[in-house]
């Protein structure tokens, strides 16, 4: 019986800490999951839980005011939280990349796009000069990018949201990574591009076994391209599930509610539920359990240190009283 | 109230410098104010038995070329130099956003032809155009004081216009309009409070500009005219004697100078800081 | 490109007929009387009279601005009442020692200023930070005709390694031959390097003092362009793409920077061009702001209009220059979307 595979990226009570002016915001308390390869995991959750977070931790592009207090985060047997620089920059946009929300601000906005392909090309992927733009011209292609090679010499306001967006998905697929990062990916952008944009994202990583993290507070998107799915409230992991099971069977309270107050289907407005409260204040003290007081299972137990129950194979909660 | 100056004690508890400017400021007008009573000599009184001293305990800032001492007459010339900045920044505000605020609110001629005179102040390099103005007009402080008015107003002006079309463009106006308020009304009690924060930084940091071009006009010998204590026409006069080491007749003028600018920029930093943090630099 | 520049100029147009406009009125409004002055003190009324009507001066106001714009068109400036010269031919010949002045110093400026900025925008909180906040406070608040006798006081009276404050040239050298009219050039161009040096140690502390006082403003703009510029989204895309860090602070984040800087830059050139007056005075140089305020002194008007034209145009020029470097820079200026 062999072991089970490593996988690709083992997050492991990963904390991160902000000091600001009006005190330490402990915006992540020991966050943990894994990636498989050649899967897609969804990280979820309201505006504020950290999922952004969570992802500029991993490539380590936080804010100077951000600190890594504790955890680890191994990618192909290399820890990112204690590489050095100069061993993240060659994972960086090589094995490990990202692509962001608002891509026209995301790129430079005086240097044509192609260009910008270029620089990532010539940084990490072997090419010589010579044949650099026709590789940047194949991928503007690959992404469907209409006329590739006049595309190449535009600048990002010559360009729509949505190929902005292809032209970040091309910098990112540049060197055929292992992992892509996305975060918010359709955010701003019109439905039929969201969904030609996912669907250009599935496909490619479907053809090159590449490994996909999206990021996302849409829960409906999440079902519909991810395998696994990462809830995550207030800077706490709080359920693990596949895709499936989290939808039909969600097992933390929390859980339950983004469900529900997720449209999908002909639902009408009055049969979704709103989630009473909001995120808590992450200054100061803060109890085990960060959902406690928007919880309306909570108990005395609840006051304890936060477990991590396994309740089906492959399907984690951290709740005393999961459903 | 009571937050602004919550938040102001804030800032200045943030920062110790904006705290030091604002003492400074005030040492600076009492300075002009009480001066010429405090000084222990007549600021035109030449002596030329005591003629070039260096600093010492009889004149601590020494004396000049006719025996005058210099602590008297830098701190005697506070007041000049200090009215004729505050005159022209006040004259400079006062006809700048008049201007700035009728051509935004009623567009059109008003706007076209304020936008033409301002480009015209704005083509010459202004200093040059500020000597220009005092040669033509006359060697008089009043001169000084409208030359310097005329090449700060493109700052307001142009601050007050961009102020009143942003809120133009937010409907502001309307809104106002709708409420039954005419033109008028609309311009002086609704338009007008509300450029006021970011014109107070303006108007800091100004003080120090017009300070200096007072003074650089006075250097060049338009303007003040001797024996009338200034600090501009007393490096001047200092420079002469510069280069065979007298250094105390340019020095304490110049350091009293650069003193009042420095006060005036840190205070408009501060002034910006407790506005608008977010333009801070 | 073209195009680019001739809608600037189109653009300046107005101000520059405006500039014509205010210069005229400004300099028929000197007080002293030119024909009385030239006639000198023992001259009787009819000899007033006689120059006053060979001048011109008994013309209408309408008149005279028109016989002034007419020569302006064929680039007569008038003629000196002291040296007795054309005005064009004194500006010309003393218009090269006041650009290759303002050259140095604004060359020296941009130099030390720009990589300060970048320095003290990667470092926040180090010692070239807070030198840089030092040095902009401090930049903008010294009166500049005070700075240039301090750096005199210094480095001629104490240290003696400055040449005493006389001009381009001091009193044994001679001027090298001349080819484009700016000394050091000439002296580069001929072989010249014993003037050469002499030329350069002229012009040292004049050049630095001009420097220090347009290295305070582009120093404070570099530095809080560069912040604003590395905080950006873009620049995390690119750090986040694994681009080294050169690339990230140089062809990125640099270049973004540098468009306020160029902005800014405009109004370091009008206070440049002014405070090249004082400097000259200061120094003794030979250039137009001393022949203006020459002519000032005495009353004769028409180098000081000449003067001021000058000035005028060459800020108009410089402005025009800024703005197709801006095109450079920024597509989104240049392209018509």
């Amino acid at each position: 019986m062999s072991d089970p595979p490593i996988p690709l990226l083992a997050v492991q009570d990963l904390s991160v800490e902000f000091r600001t002016r009006a005190g330490v915001v402990r915006a992540l308390d020991r966050v943990s999951f894994d990636v498989e390869r050649g899967e897609t995991v969804g990280v979820v959750g309201e505006s504020g839980s950290g999922k952004s977070v969570t992802a500029f931790a991993l490539l380590r592009i936080l804010d100077a005011s951000a600190r890594i207090t504790e955890g680890s985060a191994v990618f192909g047997g290399l820890d990112l939280v204690t590489a050095t620089e100069h061993d993240l920059g060659l994972q960086r946009g090589r094995e490990l990349s990202m692509i962001f929300q608002n891509p026209r601000t995301a790129l430079n906005p005086i240097r044509p796009v192609g260009r910008q392909i270029e620089d990532v090309l010539l940084r990490h992927g072997n090419v010589t000069r010579a044949e650099v733009k026709r590789r940047a011209v194949d991928l503007l292609a690959r992404v469907q990018i209409p006329d590739p090679e006049r595309r190449y010499a535009a600048y990002p306001f010559q360009l729509s949201g949505g190929m902005c967006q292809r032209v970040m998905i091309a910098l990112a697929l540049a060197c055929a990574p292992a992992l892509l990062i996305a975060d918010e990916p359709t955010t701003g952008l019109d439905v039929t591009t969201q969904a030609a944009i996912m669907d250009l994202i599935q496909d490619l990583g479907e053809r090159t076994t590449m490994a996909t993290l999206l990021i996302t507070h849409d829960l409906a998107l999440a079902a519909e391209h991810c395998d696994r799915i990462v809830v995550m409230h207030a800077g706490h992991v709080v359920e693990v599930a596949p895709a499936e099971a989290l939808f039909e069977a969600p097992r933390h309270p929390y859980t339950a509610k983004l469900v529900g107050a997720t449209p999908h289907g002909a639902e009408r407005l009055e049969d979704l539920a709103a989630i009473p409260g909001g995120l808590p204040d992450l200054r100061g003290d803060l109890p085990p359990c960060r959902y406690r007081f928007r919880c309306e299972r909570h108990a005395p137990m609840c006051d304890g240190p936060l477990p991590r129950v396994e309740v089906l194979p492959g399907h984690l909660v951290a709740c005393w009283k999961p459903l | 109230m009571t937050a602004l100056l919550r938040h102001g004690r804030y800032v200045l508890g943030e920062n110790p410098v904006t705290g030091l400017a604002f003492g400074l400021f005030v040492l600076l007008v009492a300075l002009a104010a009480a001066g010429p009573w405090l000084v222990p000599y007549d600021p035109l009184a030449s002596n030329t038995a005591e003629a070039l001293r260096p600093p010492s305990r009889a004149h601590w800032f020494g004396t000049d070329q006719l025996g005058r001492d210099l602590l008297s007459r830098v701190v005697v010339a506070t007041r000049l130099d200090l009215t004729i900045s505050i005159c022209a920044v006040m004259i400079a505000f006062a006809v700048g956003s008049a201007a700035g605020v009728a051509g935004g609110f009623y567009g059109g001629w008003t706007d076209r032809l304020m936008g033409r005179v301002l480009d015209t102040i704005m083509a010459f390099p202004l200093f040059v155009l500020a000597m220009g103005i005092v040669a033509a007009l006359g060697n008089t402080v009043a001169n000084i004081v409208y030359a310097t008015a005329i090449i700060n107003v493109p700052f307001y002006a142009r601050l007050a216009r961009s102020e009143v079309m942003v809120r133009r463009e937010a409907g502001f106006i309307e809104a106002a309009r709708l409420g039954g308020n005419r033109g008028v009304r609309i311009l002086a009690v609704h338009l007008f409070p509300n450029c006021l924060p970011p014109m107070m930084v303006q108007i800091s940091l100004n003080l120090g500009w017009a300070i200096l071009n007072a003074a650089g006009l006075s250097f060049i010998g338009l303007g003040v005219r001797p024996p009338t204590p200034e600090w501009g026409i007393m490096v001047a006069e200092g420079a002469a004697f510069i280069v065979s080491g007298e250094w105390w007749i340019a020095l304490f003028p110049g350091a009293a100078l650069m003193l009042a600018v420095f006060c005036f920029n840190l205070l408009g930093d501060g002034l910006r800081d407790l506005i608008d943090p977010r333009t801070r630099t | 490109m073209l195009r680019l520049i001739g809608r600037r100029l189109l653009a300046a147009a107005p101000g520059l007929a405006g500039v014509v406009v205010v210069t005229f009125l400004l300099t028929r409004a000197l007080p002293g009387d030119p024909a009385a002055f030239f006639a000198g003190p023992a001259a009787t009324r009819e000899a007033i009279e006689e120059i006053r009507r060979s001048l011109g001066l008994d013309q209408s106001l309408p008149i005279q601005f028109g016989v002034y714009v007419r020569d302006l068109t064929r680039g007569d400036l008038g003629k000196s009442l002291t040296t007795g010269q054309p005005v064009r031919s004194d500006l010309m010949s003393r218009l090269p020692a006041s650009l290759e002045l303002t050259g140095c110093g604004l060359l020296l400026a941009i130099s030390v200023a720009l990589p300060l900025g970048v320095l003290a925008a990667t470092r926040p909180g180090s010692w070239v930070d807070h030198f840089c906040r030092m040095l902009t406070t401090a930049g903008v608040s010294l009166p500049i005709f005070f700075t240039g006798l301090l750096l005199v006081y210094v480095f001629y009276f104490l240290l003696g390694w400055a040449p005493a404050p006389l001009g381009r040239l001091d009193a044994f050298a001679s001027a090298p031959r001349s080819i484009t009219g700016f000394f050091l050039l000439d002296a580069l161009l001929t072989g010249d390097l014993g003037v050469a040096g002499a030329i350069l140690r002229q012009l040292a502390l004049p050049a630095i003092t001009l420097g220090l006082f347009a290295m305070a403003p582009i120093a404070r703009m570099t530095r809080a362009a560069m912040l604003g510029v590395l905080s950006s989204d873009f620049i995390r895309t690119a750090r986040a793409s694994g681009l080294d860090r050169r690339t990230v602070l140089l062809t990125y984040a640099f270049r973004n920077a540098m468009l306020p800087v160029v902005t800014t830059l405009g109004m370091v050139f009008s206070f440049l061009l002014g405070a090249n007056v004082l400097v000259e005075k200061v120094f003794a140089w030979p250039g137009i702001g001393s022949y203006a305020l020459e002519a000032l002194l005495v009353s004769d008007y028409a180098p000081v209009q000449g003067f001021i034209l000058t000035m005028a145009g060459l800020y108009v020029l410089l402005n025009l220059l800024i703005d197709v470097l801006y095109g450079v820079i920024d597509p989104r200026a240049r392209i018509e979307a």
